[in-house]
């Protein structure tokens, strides 16, 4: 085992090219399996906050409905950016694979920057709320409302602060197997916020204006 | 000593994987607006086929861009994030299906 260890590290070049580099230790392939059990338990999560939604969507108490308070524009934009960071982020791995540091840092820095756009209308949004009276507190749609999205956008936040942290390793250090393996770990986490806002826009932003 | 398989996708030439991605996910993002925002279709219709259209989403960040049936052994991940698939269904669906029987009665 500890030779095996020495020897990946000692060797710049692939053991097998056709295993990538964010593979390239025992432990690696553990981190990342093990990573893909916490998206699975992130994914129950939110599936009981989309519960808790759905029941509590028509439960205004005389407040704001769903209907008179999205904005199409602007959870249009949010879903556009969080889209394309998706994209972008894949293309980190793709050139990541390829050796090229500067072409991976490049769109994973794009990918923050698409990310900072989503928060962006996203705080714009929960503020413009806050502001006509449309606060948690108001009824129970919107009590499930904030904790669903705000719950989404707290892990986007995480997102761009760990995808910095990745940048400045990568700068530091290039890819090695282990910043390979963090930053393969950070964009499965990406995409896995792009699909669940994939769901918050279909069950709560397009169903809020269609009832 | 057994051979591990190995199921990893090459990066060669051209990303056309994660291009088709974007165009499918955009596509469909596009269908889901139009239907909701633009015609006047029964909701129950329009709400069924949208959130349809949001598991084609999931499975296209699943298996364009997450890598999703990679491993360097095998890919636990799969059974893993279809149980979690399952249980979040469960909990969705059944929190529906309990809530309108109480609509129903009431």
């Amino acid at each position: 085992m500890s030779n095996a260890h020495t020897a990946v590290h000692g060797d710049h070049h692939p053991v097998d090219p056709s295993i990538p580099v964010e593979y390239h230790e025992e432990e690696n392939s553990l981190r990342i399996a093990g990573f893909w059990v916490f998206l699975g338990s992130d994914l129950v999560l939110f599936s009981c906050l989309f519960a808790t939604y759905v029941v509590m969507h028509g439960r205004v108490a005389g407040g704001p409905t769903s209907q008179q308070l999205f904005d199409v524009t602007g959870f249009t934009i949010e879903t556009i950016a969080l889209l394309f960071s998706s994209f972008t982020c894949g293309l980190a791995t793709y050139e990541m694979r390829r050796g090229n540091r500067n072409a991976m840092v490049t769109w994973l820095f794009i990918t923050v920057a698409l990310g900072l756009v989503f928060l962006g209308f996203e705080i714009d949004e929960f503020v413009h709320n806050v502001s006509i009276g449309a606060t948690m507190q108001r009824s129970g749609f919107l009590s499930a409302f904030f904790t669903l999205v705000g719950t989404h956008g707290c892990h986007v936040t995480m997102g761009t602060l760990w995808m910095l942290s990745v940048i400045i390793q990568l700068i530091r250090y290039g890819i090695t197997p282990i910043t390979a393996r963090k930053a393969f770990i950070v964009s499965i986490y990406w995409h896995f916020l792009d699909a669940v806002w994939i769901f918050i826009f279909t069950v709560v932003y397009l169903t809020g204006k269609v009832v | 000593m057994e051979t591990k398989e190995h199921k990893f996708h090459q990066e060669t030439g051209f990303p056309w994987k994660h291009v088709i991605g974007l165009l499918l996910s955009l596509v469909l993002t596009a269908i889901a607006f139009w239907l909701a925002l633009a015609t006047h279709q029964p909701p129950a219709v329009v709400i069924t086929i949208i959130v349809v259209l949001g598991f084609g989403q999931l499975l296209v960040q699943l298996y364009m861009f997450m890598h999703f049936t990679e491993s360097d052994d095998r890919a636990w991940q799969v059974p893993t994030i279809y149980f979690a698939l399952f249980i979040a269904f469960t909990v969705v669906g059944g929190s529906i299906w309990i809530m309108s029987f109480r609509s129903i009665v009431s």
